[in-house]
């Protein structure tokens, strides 16, 4: 166990009574309630936290947030591990288990690092320059780069936790609780809006929490925070979510948010293992207010990635707000007056800042006289030109720039240090900005992208430093503003009371525009220029880019891989756009940034599903029978949303030896049937058969009431869109069935037409598939059965004849009886209320037991069907294939004027003799069953490619026929009559002979029983 | 995400809708004395305007009502939402694009 080394003796907002015990790397340290593991690290004295992607190079920790590109982590172990967690946002707590990435053995002696010997191949588009060839290698390429230069691991196990989502809406939307947020969140909520005010850490406040300055309203800056949030808080249309990150900005004020409910808890304590772990928010909101701050950049010099270099306002953060030095000695370099204010913070809590280097030559702000007052060294028109030391910064190298920034001269200073802290100014964190779609533009005055012209339909309004407005007077005036006008706008208007005014702020001096430091080597030589830490692409790579033609900012991200790593180059975009600008000799601006695009940090995917995952991924629908079939161990089928009895094995049954009997039984016998899924569509109105008659493609309006007829429905496209059996009811109201899989889409068809088409028509549709439960009963001994449970029906040929429709008791239950067929038998329909179908069923079990009544799922259903050559549209039948192709000319009426879909079989396309047509197919081996997609040919060659004619769309063993059958659509089928085509396939060829599509009974004498 | 008035339920969004292909599109009557071109140009022809379209929508988890909308193809503005039967407003597209 170590001691807490860097751990400042006071101040901070950690809790120094409460340590928390956690592990890195094997290794046991403490640290205190309120770190994130990066402070606890760096208090411990642990400067090397990881590799980097592709050099392997040892780093440290750059920052102090949501920017960080180098201190990725594994943590957590076995299945809640997670990879690539930035270790400044991972909140400290008891029993924390991390692991450092892409290393091995052990970070501090890592393998991989060889990679930077060979850093000549690594260069911009290195995988396109060096192992494309020979092609056959890329496997083993990519393999070995996979294994290189990957960071973290996925959990091979499924994620044991809870996720949630929620939708809501907002006045105002506050996404992030520095000054401006605050101010924003106290007028908007004060006035009375509804407010939405979230921060991605554990803690409100933003910057005010790392200020030492800060005064607001008399008050130091954190007791008025405090003060706030107790406002806040007893406000009830406030809703306050720290440790929640906005991470996307879509159309219309839609922004999603992460909130991290238990994430700082262990994840097995009792408080986590109770709530979700995670919860996906969806917030329609009529105004975003964008104060999301600024991120600060780094300078960019020579080996700027040595463990212990980070960005000044982290080391002021980590100080400030947890206590944690950042090392024992300091030196600064920066292009602003920001960085001496870290310098004198970093002298108050006892840090020795060995000298402020400065790339200006005559800085005049206030905070520079207050350091030189104190003392600090000042070296102006300087540069840090080198950094020396592997595993942890041990010194620098100091040397005067030239008067045009460009080079340095040659007499060099060493400098003893253990951290290099930098700043090269702030960019406003206009993420969410750019992804709303908004317009970015430069400013010269702070040399960063501001937000400019949003887009029209989104309501956002900028504030503080998101705007690049720094200064704390102005983020709180421009919060004030927002939360105001958010709040007028959404009609509320009680007095919002004044803006909190801010205590003085030294004035900044300018600012000296510095991207790359330069070193007393060419770039590229004697060392690296980190931009983009995460990828390690160096200021050389870009300038290579840049030769190479590759100048447009998105050939520059491509070809570098600039700001495509986790951190997507949150600190480094900026330092690579001005720098291809400075190559290019153009401004920044002219050469533009990337887009923006969600989400701002990493977000794992549970969140997004949520509760949507597994037995909840979508809605199961059952039948009013399902628990008979699960009772009587059918498996069941999904079509669509259904589940559908497949077949009933009993035992010791197979699969095949089920269907077979079933379907036996059903030509010999009587076999029953759940048919409750299929589609109904209860259609009434004057106009009804006139609609009929437009939708479907044969005749309607001679159909007499209590008769039923098969319907073809057609699209525009002449294409085959679905069938079934409407019933007319009576003269104007007719009841429609459909496919199981086909009815919400014929329902919305059928809307369409009549809403936006024929208006005028009167034409009512209601769907009521699960209003009625149907039950089908089928074979030879069907119509003896029903007439023992349906006494008072009239079952013989001449009063109920086939398509024929009656109401009638069945089993005591009124039924409705449709005498129609599916399986070429004699077949009764009993639709009845779901809440009675088991007890028709069990009263037609119990009567047809001796007739050995058999129940059979939708596999048998289909061998049925195909003996008979009926069709499931889907199945035979692909969106290409018109009544035509199907030998089903017999439904098209020649003498209606119109129907949906007339037209286009007239299209010359359509009437073309050798399209595909349905065929039956029976292969030369009876025994054989033609797998369902084989492609079929008619001259078989040795090898591919060979002309593939077409392709079966059914196939079974068909027990009344004795042996297989299948159907096909082939090209020119039905001119191809007792033709032998081939199927090869799975290393053989199998023969099969062209034949009628029909099978079993094909003049239909069964129908009648 | 869109946020789309419905003309008959208000604003609600886009999850509940189901997009309807493109609007003001009519059905000819005299089909059979249309050339196939004709009829191609009915049957397939789209727009793909960059800019204002003109297209259907179907409230499908609400009042399951079709209406038209206006809706920018650039920003994805709604300009307007009418009935079926309604002609196509004419939308000045303000920003000047």
């Amino acid at each position: 166990m170590s001691q807490q080394v860097n751990r400042l003796p006071q101040g901070g907002r950690i809790d120094r009574t409460k340590p928390l015990r956690f592990v890195f790397d094997g290794k046991a340290y403490y640290g205190c309630e309120g770190d994130t593991l990066a402070s606890a690290l760096l208090a411990n004295g642990v400067v090397l936290v990881g590799r980097s992607f592709k050099y392997h190079r040892p780093r440290g920790i750059l920052s102090a947030g949501a920017e960080e590109p180098n201190a990725l982590i594994q943590l957590g172990q076995g299945n809640r591990s997670e990879p690539n967690l930035r270790a400044t946002q991972i909140e400290l707590y008891d029993g924390l288990i991390a692991e450092s990435q892409n290393r091995w053995p052990s970070l501090a002696n890592d393998v991989g690092a060889i990679n930077s010997l060979f850093h000549r191949i690594f260069v911009s588009g290195f995988y396109y320059k060096t192992f494309m060839w020979p092609k056959s290698f890329w496997m083993k390429y990519e393999h070995f780069i996979r294994r290189m230069a990957g960071l973290g691991k996925c959990p091979t196990e499924p994620d044991p936790d809870r996720y949630d989502k929620l939708y809501t809406h907002a006045d105002a939307l506050i996404v992030g609780a520095g000054p401006a947020g605050l101010a924003a969140a106290l007028a908007a909520g004060r006035a009375g809006a509804r407010v939405i005010l979230v921060d991605e850490q554990q803690e409100l406040g933003g910057s005010l929490l790392s200020d030492t300055q800060a005064v607001i309203d008399g008050k130091r800056g954190p007791d008025w925070v405090a003060d706030v949030i107790v406002e806040l808080r007893a406000m009830p249309d406030v809703t306050l979510l720290p440790r929640t990150v906005a991470f996307g900005y879509y159309d219309h004020n839609l922004v999603s948010l992460m909130e991290k409910v238990t994430d700082h808890l262990h994840p097995t304590s009792p408080e986590a293992l109770s709530q979700p772990r995670q919860r996906l928010w969806r917030v329609r909101a009529k105004d975003v207010i964008l104060a999301t701050g600024a991120i600060e950049r780094p300078l960019v010099y020579l080996d700027n990635d040595r463990p212990g270099c980070m960005l000044a306002s982290a080391a002021q953060t980590y100080v400030n707000r947890y206590g944690a030095a950042p090392g024992k000695r300091a030196v600064i370099m920066t292009n602003n007056d920001g960085a001496y204010q870290v310098a004198l913070d970093l002298v108050d809590s006892g840090v020795s800042v060995a000298a402020i280097v400065d790339v200006r030559d005559n800085p005049d702000g206030e905070l520079v006289a207050n350091a030189r007052a104190r003392g600090v060294e000042i070296l102006t028109g300087h540069a840090i030109t080198r950094v020396k030391g592997k595993l942890a910064v041990r010194e620098v190298e100091v040397r005067r720039l030239t008067s045009d920034g460009k080079s340095v001269t040659t007499d060099a200073r060493q400098i003893y240090c253990d951290a290099v802290l930098s700043s090269a100014g702030w960019q406003p964190t206009v993420h969410l900005f750019s992804q709303a779609r908004g317009k970015l533009k430069w400013s010269p005055d702070i040399l960063a992208f501001v937000p400019d012209k949003l887009l029209p339909g989104q309501n956002s309004q900028s504030v503080g430093a998101a705007r690049g407005a720094f200064a704390l007077a102005d983020c709180l005036v421009d919060g004030h503003a927002a939360g105001t006008a958010a709040a007028a706008a959404a009609g509320h208007t009680h007095p919002a009371g004044s803006t909190p005014v801010a205590g003085a702020e030294p004035a900044f001096g300018a600012m000296r525009e510095m991207w790359v430091v330069p070193s007393s080597a060419p770039l590229g030589h004697a060392g690296k220029h980190f931009i983009d830490y995460q990828n390690d692409v160096t200021a050389a790579d870009v300038a290579l880019a840049h030769r190479e033609g590759y100048r447009s900012v998105e050939h520059l991200k491509r070809y570098t891989t600039m700001g495509m790593a986790t951190d997507q180059g949150k600190t480094g975009n900026v330092n690579a756009l001005a720098l291809m600008a400075d190559l290019r000799g153009i401004s920044v601006p002219e050469v533009g940034t990337t887009t923006f695009r969600p989400p701002y940090t990493p977000v794992t995917i549970g969140a997004f599903s949520g509760i949507d995952k597994g037995d909840f991924l979508d809605p199961i629908r059952k039948t009013p029978l399902h628990s008979w079939h699960e009772q009587h161990g059918a498996p069941f089928e999904t079509v669509g949303q259904w589940h559908r009895a497949w077949y009933y094995p009993k035992p010791g049954e197979s699969m095949h030896d089920a269907v077979n009997r079933e379907v036996k039984a059903v030509r010999t016998s009587v076999g029953i049937v759940d048919a409750s899924t299929l589609g109904k569509i209860d259609i009434q109105g004057p106009d009804a058969a006139w609609f009929l008659n437009m939708v479907y493609t044969n005749a309607w309006s001679k159909l007499e009431p209590g008769r039923c007829r098969y319907g073809l429905m057609l699209g525009e496209d002449g294409m085959v869109m679905d069938d079934g059996v409407t019933s007319r009811l009576a003269d104007n109201h007719f009841h429609m069935t459909t496919t199981t899989g086909g009815a919400a889409r014929v329902m919305a068809w059928l809307e369409d037409w009549l809403q936006c088409e024929w208006p005028d028509k009167k034409v009512y549709l209601t769907s009521v598939t699960e209003q009625w439960a149907v039950i089908g009963i089928s074979g030879p001994m069907a119509r003896k059965l029903l007439a023992e449970v349906a006494p008072t029906l009239a079952l013989d040929d001449q009063s109920f004849p086939h398509l024929s429709f009656t109401e009638g008791v069945v089993a005591g239950v009124k039924c409705r009886v449709y005498r129609i067929t599916f399986t070429g038998e004699a077949t009764y329909e009993l639709n009845m209320p779901p809440s009675y179908a088991m007890h028709v069923w069990r009263a037609l079990m119990q009567a047809g037991e001796k007739y050995g009544i058999t129940p059979y799922g939708t596999e048998a259903m289909h061998v049925l069907r195909a003996e008979k050559g009926f069709i499931i549209v889907g199945q035979e039948t692909d969106g290409t294939t018109t009544p035509q192709d199907l030998g089903m000319d017999w439904i098209v009426s020649k003498q209606k004027p119109d129907f949906l879909g007339k037209r286009s079989l007239q299209r010359s396309d359509t009437r073309r003799p050798d399209r595909k047509h349905l065929v039956g197919l029976l292969t030369e081996d009876p025994n054989e069953v033609l797998p369902e997609g084989a492609q079929i040919v008619a001259e078989l060659k040795d090898k591919p490619p060979m002309e593939m004619i077409g392709h079966v769309t059914s196939s079974y063993y068909s027990p009344n026929c004795g042996r297989s059958i299948a159907m096909a659509l082939v090209k020119n089928g039905r001119n191809r009559m007792g033709e032998i085509l081939y199927m090869p396939y799975e290393g053989k060829v199998v023969k099969a002979k062209v034949t009628e599509p029909k099978f079993y009974d094909p003049e239909g004498a069964r129908i009648n029983g | 995400m869109l946020l789309i008035p419905c003309p008959y339920c208000g604003k609600r969004d886009e999850h509940e809708f189901s997009y309807a292909r493109e609007g003001h599109i009519t059905r000819p009557t005299n089909g059979e004395q249309l050339s196939d071109a004709e009829w191609a140009q009915y049957l397939f022809m789209r727009k793909n305007p960059k800019g204002v379209h003109y297209e259907r929508w179907m409230h499908a988890k609400g009042c399951r009502r079709y209406f038209y909308a206006a809706r920018d193809t650039v920003t994805h503005e709604i300009y307007a939402t009418y009935e079926m039967g309604q002609p196509a407003p004419v939308v000045d597209r303000g920003n000047g694009r």
